[in-house]
């Protein structure tokens, strides 16, 4: 069977879209998100977009299969918020593990329909389920009382745990990837990197490949938690991942230059998925599909970049666009990696 | 398409920046003094707590050019690991230090792990060792690789640390093949520390140790030649303790053999670095011979040394510059400390000074005030700039507070002794009024030039500030406001203090005063002095005439038959050039409403936006108008280039950027705003008809009487809306918008008597909502209201108003009359939907708030109103069904 390695080093592949902007359109009402399970649960439960992996599973696993048609080769699990920490604000600690398990399995599930019902196999078209691995709602370099910068709502241990029980989950239900994702404190990231790499030598079995993306905050070019784009990957390519990339907070117009950076600067493969524009003073993203289409596949001409795809407002409309605007372009070749300071004669 | 991209195995770290170590880097300056093994003065400030000052410590090092700063909490009288993350907790919120990698160091692994738990950089572990053997070793090498970190290895094995050439390199040769076959550590990422030791201690087994070293250090980087090789260098001088000049003449020297064998990076005092060429030739050789150990038979070269030592010991040495005003005497530092505004050693410096005086009074009399002196004639000389004077006013208001339990102790005891001297000046923004920013810098300003301020804040009532000034004997008065109602307020505070017969100078300021208006309305009020200060720097010039005896006589005789002649020149404005209600109606702006096709808004209704992004707001910042409220003139962003102004503008605008950041990150400020759109018609006698949800609401607006050439319209915003009998509909919208929670911030600076910081948020407060004002605009423009959907405009060009359509704000130029804000509060409610208030002049609370009417004919513009006779008054009241009187109070500044 063909790895993830063997295609990236063949064509630039196409990771899904949004996942809470599918979801929003189907209006789902409180009693939706409860289900028969959580019927009596104490707290509002609408807007708790992974615990639908629970209680409408058919949703996700939908919503799934429409990325696969419209041409993804990555799917993301929808497991976002799916710690202990972050769950805390539905009173759902205790269902963390479990929500992970039930999204691998809505994404697998996908997977496995879409190869029955285009009679083809991982062999010929292989497509990959990644566990997403989100930034949590507490950050460990920013204090949230301001006239207490020492202060951090939260410690690194509680991160690490909360993140090892994600990963566990995530592994448990079958992804072929993990994803840490929309990291805007670096230091965030490196808790989750550590509890891959502890639960790793733990267990012996070697980690999962690794695909991490940052989130640049604002046109300065730095993350929320203040790092430029180089000293964000310089903080993170300990985890030797397999692909480094930005995701989320700008559309692809205001991404451009940060993508071409990193792809100078990355010894690994580089991601992008951004979001369908800036959002309007409504909130809503409404850059179209044609047009995202149009700056990835400049990207990809300018051999910048391996995996694009779309993060908020984007559909399975912007990946169909995406995925055909890149198909034929040759993807980023992989850095050469020198192991000496003696400059060769080429060089 | 590109060819692939070759990587370099460069060691790699981070801060909130990279550092990237290239063979070209040539050394890298570890900084040394946060370290509490290393400087009494960091240990000290860390075990009495003192953070805030232990910072400043790093940002002297990151400021010297250190490129990594070495952190150490290993103090037996500690508790090192809580130390270590507090301090780097709170190193992270500091940008300016953080910006480079850390450095975290201690013997104790349970620090080390306990401080790369708070650095989401890319650190350095200082230092793990095999000394307990290599399970223990890999252990921790691993957990320092699952943090990325690089590592510090101390040659140090099982059988103790290493001290000659031979062993140093086994040791390292033997860790580097652990690191890089069990854990694949990548080589790069692994730094040496061979062992610096101290040489020229009489013992001759010790004179080899500087060689040892160096040729260490070559045969590593031979052998294994990603690595690294670092070292503490002050180790090797420490015979020579106390006698600096020798000492930094050796680490010089040992440095420029080290590096040149490959030494790359050390662990020094980046701010005390000599420079090799520089050192006494005499004295550089003598160095060369102890460090290379030559000539050093029966430590001959040490004796050499340490003789020659002794001469240049006595002959000392000028301490560093930036510390030297340390040693001055306490008058002098406090002094030094009130120029250039630093707060660091104040409370030390104002106790040392209070048991020097008999009274802590005579303290802030004497040395303090005369350092106040030296600012505010530097200021007058345009030497100094406000924001600086605004940093030297911190310090004073520091050093006071330390002061103040100690004056009121004199006080109980003593009450006739305490009486101070200082002439006092009471600051108010007058009833009805908030806004303050203004009377904040001109309190700043006459504080640092001596005189005594009572601030009594906003929306002061005119008994309570003559109560007050009563009871305090204060020498001059001095109101503010930026609203024209506020203008009849300072009228009544004038004609109170007549009845009252006080004979205070009263000094009036702010946006909307004018000496025109002082000369005719505020001056006749009141015999013993009005005086108009057009700024804050005026205001210094101002008072000190009127207080002194002789200047204030023939200051207030000039000032009075410059009012005069004010008087004469507004009484005799011939009033020919208004023409009457009725002409100036039919002269009204014509657009051709038949061609006009509005677009009808897409959003209904009223409609309230909450918890806007603060940095999308950011984005639309107009800075002029902050350097102006600094007093620094010029336009943005030439101001950050001027000749004279230029690098305080830049420090300043660094302050008040890193500020805002702050803002934005920890979400300081609440934008909200409201804001509805509905069918409008206009019918040529200056209503407009707004059909709300709630029923129709009439507009009034006033019309320009000003007479013009032939064909000039005369304008009214009335025009901009299409008049009822050209058929077809038309649209207009209102607005508000604020920023919430300032006050907070502005109050938490306020206490700490950071009057710099405080005035900053404050401006900064009132420049977001401008921001959103403009940026909602823009919205409205595109998509809430969509009738320029297309429109593309900079920032710059937003500033310059290039849009489609205006939003005039009532009680501004082209509607002057506040009292219509009261319809556009119930039209929108407000105060229900995003708590703007009013006072009784209807100024807006919180004061950073604004609002305004939509206009979007592309041909709606701006104007001013002008000045308008008794017959639209008369009008205008009729219409609002105002008596004449209240029209006239609301009115009086533009009636004739």
């Amino acid at each position: 069977m063909k790895t993830i390695q063997d295609c990236l080093r063949a064509r630039i592949l196409v990771i899904d879209g949004a996942m809470g902007t599918m979801i929003q359109r189907h209006k789902l009402t409180e009693a939706d998100y409860r289900g028969a399970r959580f019927a009596d649960w104490s707290t509002d439960l609408k807007g708790n977009n992974d615990l639908l992996c629970l209680t409408k599973p058919e949703l996700i696993t939908a919503i799934h299969r429409e990325y696969l048609d419209a041409g993804a080769d990555i799917l993301e699990t929808n497991t976002f918020s799916s710690t202990f920490i972050a769950m805390a604000d539905y009173k759902m600690e205790s269902l963390a593990y479990e929500l992970n398990v039930a999204a691998a399995h809505c994404a697998k599930k996908a997977v496995e329909d879409w190869y029955r019902d285009n009679h083809t196999s991982p062999e010929e078209t292989p497509k990959f389920v990644a566990g997403s691995i989100g930034p949590l709602n507490k950050t460990l370099s920013l204090s949230p009382d301001v006239n207490n910068p020492g202060y951090r709502a939260i410690s690194f241990d509680e991160v690490v745990d909360a993140y090892t029980e994600q990963v566990r989950g995530l592994l448990d239900g079958g992804v072929d990837l993990l994803l840490i994702e929309t990291i805007f404190d670096t230091l965030n990231a490196k808790a989750a990197i550590y509890a891959i790499e502890k639960l790793s030598d733990e267990t012996g079995i070697p980690p999962l490949p690794i695909m991490i993306s940052g989130t640049i905050t604002d046109v300065s070019g730095r993350t929320l938690s203040g790092q430029t784009l180089e000293a964000f990957y310089t903080s993170v390519m300990h985890a030797r991942p397999l692909s480094v990339g930005l995701n989320c907070a700008l559309g692809a117009k205001e991404m451009r230059p940060h993508i071409e950076e990193l792809s100078h600067l990355a010894s690994c493969y580089v991601s992008a998925y951004p979001n369908a524009g800036l959002p309007n003073a409504m909130g809503e993203y409404d850059e179209n599909p044609e047009d995202t289409g149009h700056y990835l596949e400049d990207w990809a001409r300018n051999g910048w970049v391996n995996i694009v795809g779309g993060c908020c407002g984007t559909t399975p409309d912007h990946i169909r666009h995406i995925a055909e605007h890149v198909k034929t372009i040759r993807p980023r070749p992989l850095p050469v990696l020198l192991t000496t300071l003696i400059e060769t004669e080429e060089a | 398409m590109s060819e692939p991209t070759q990587i370099k195995p460069y060691l790699r770290l981070a801060g909130l920046e990279p550092l990237v170590i290239r063979p070209e880097t040539n050394f890298v300056n570890v900084g040394e003094r946060t370290n509490v093994t290393g400087s009494k003065k960091f240990a000290r400030l860390i075990r009495e707590n003192l953070y805030e000052e232990a910072l400043s410590v790093a940002r002297q090092q990151v400021e010297s050019g250190a490129q990594v700063l070495d952190v150490n909490m290993d103090d037996a009288l500690l508790d090192g690991k809580q130390a270590m993350v507090t301090f780097l907790n709170l190193l992270q919120s500091e940008p300016d230090i953080a910006r480079i990698p850390i450095m975290i160091d201690s013997s104790k692994f349970e620090i080390i792990e306990a401080g790369l738990k708070c650095v989401q950089g890319k650190c350095i572990v200082n230092s793990i060792s095999l000394k307990e053997g290599e399970e223990k070793f890999l252990e921790q090498a691993r957990i320092c690789q699952r943090f990325g970190a690089s590592v510090i290895i101390m040659a140090f094995d099982e059988k103790g640390q290493a001290d000659t050439q031979a062993r140093k390199e086994a040791i390292c040769q033997r860790a580097y093949d652990l690191l890089t076959q069990k854990l694949h550590y990548a080589p790069q990422d692994i730094i040496f520390d061979p062992n610096i030791f101290a040489v020229a201690t009489g013992l001759e087994e010790h004179n080899n140790y500087g060689v040892d070293f160096i040729e260490a250090t070559r045969t590593i980087k031979k052998r294994m030649p990603l690595t690294h090789v670092s070292g503490g260098v002050s180790n090797l001088s420490f015979s020579f303790r106390g006698n600096e000049p020798v000492r930094e003449a050796m680490h010089a020297v040992f440095l420029y053999h080290a590096i040149r064998a490959g030494m790359d990076m050390g662990i020094v005092n980046a701010g005390q670095l000599a420079v090799y060429d520089e050192i006494e030739p005499q004295l550089r050789e003598l160095c060369e011979d102890v460090i290379l150990n030559r000539n050093n038979d029966n430590n001959e070269a040490t004796e050499k040394l340490i003789t020659f030592a002794e001469t240049v010991k006595a002959k000392g040495k000028t301490a560093v510059k930036d510390e030297a005003w340390r040693s001055a005497p306490v008058e002098d530092r406090l002094k030094h400390a009130l120029i250039h505004g630093i707060t660091d050693h104040i409370d030390t410096d104002t106790e040392e000074a209070r048991q020097k005086y008999p009274k802590p009074l005579d303290l802030i009399e004497g040395p303090l005030m005369n350092g106040m002196n030296v600012v505010g004639d530097l200021f007058g000389a345009g030497k100094m700039f406000l924001p600086q004077v605004v940093k030297s006013a911190r310090v004073m208001k520091k050093s006071v507070a330390w002061l103040t339990p100690y004056i009121e102790e004199e006080k109980k005891n003593n009450p006739l002794a305490a009486q101070g001297s200082v002439p006092k000046v009471l600051l108010a923004t007058v009833k009805g009024d908030v806004h303050d920013i203004g009377k904040n810098i001109v309190g700043v300003v006459l504080g640092c030039n001596g005189y005594e301020i009572i601030d009594m804040g906003v929306m002061v009532p005119a008994d309570k500030i003559l109560d007050k000034a009563q009871e305090e004997n204060v020498n001059v008065i001095g109101l503010s406001g930026l609203i024209t109602p506020s203008l009849d307020e300072m009228v009544h505070v004038a004609s109170e203090m007549k009845r009252r017969g006080m004979n205070q100078p009263l000094l009036i300021g702010g946006a909307t005063t004018s000496r025109m208006h002082t000369a005719v309305k505020i001056d006749p009020q009141y015999e013993h002095g009005v005086l108009h200060v057009l700024d804050a720097s005026r205001s210094v010039t101002v008072v000190s005439s009127l207080l002194n005896k002789e200047q204030k006589k023939e200051f207030l005789s000039t000032t009075c038959s410059e009012y005069e002649s004010l008087r004469k020149q507004f009484a005799n404005k011939d009033k020919k050039n208004l023409i009457p209600y009725t002409d100036a109606v039919t002269t009204k702006e014509y657009f051709d409403w038949k061609k006009y096709q509005p677009v009808a808004p897409k959003q209904k209704g009223t409609q309230v936006w909450k918890n806007i992004d603060l940095a999308t707001i950011a984005r639309y910042i107009d800075w002029g108008p902050f350097f102006i409220a600094w007093e620094m003139p010029g336009r943005y962003p030439q101001v950050l280039g001027d000749p004279i102004y230029g690098t305080e503008a830049k420090k300043l605008f660094a302050d008040a950027n890193r500020l805002l950041d702050r803002v934005i990150k920890e979400d300081w400020f609440r934008a909200e705003a409201v804001y509805g759109f509905w069918p409008a018609q206009s019918n040529n006698a200056d209503t407009i008809r707004v059909q709300t949800e709630q029923g129709e609401v009439k507009l009034e607006m006033l019309r320009q009487q000003l007479k013009k050439a032939v064909g000039q319209p005369t304008f009214s915003l009335a025009d901009f809306v299409r008049p009822e009998e050209s058929g077809g509909n038309d649209f207009m919208g209102g607005f508000a918008v604020t920023i919430h929670d300032a006050q907070k911030y502005i109050q938490a600076f306020a206490e700490v008597q950071d009057e710099y910081n405080k005035i900053i948020v404050q401006i900064l407060a009132d420049r977001m909502v401008e921001a959103l004002a403009e940026y909602l605009h823009e919205c409205v423009r595109k998509d809430f209201w969509g009738y320029a959907a297309e429109e593309l405009l900079s920032n710059e060009a937003l500033i310059r108003e290039e849009y489609a359509g205006i939003r005039p704000a009532p009680g501004y130029p082209a509607c002057p009359d506040h009292t219509e804000k009261l319809k556009l509060f119930s039209m929108l409610d407000v105060t229900e939907n995003i708590g703007i208030t009013l006072t009784e002049s209807l100024a807006m609370n919180p004061p950073a708030s604004v609002c305004g009417w939509y206009f979007a004919h592309p041909q709606s513009h701006y104007f001013g109103l002008g000045k308008i006779k008794e017959d639209q008054l008369a009008d205008y009241a009729t219409r609002k069904g105002m008596s004449l009187e209240e029209a006239t109070k609301w009115l009086r500044t533009i009636i004739e």
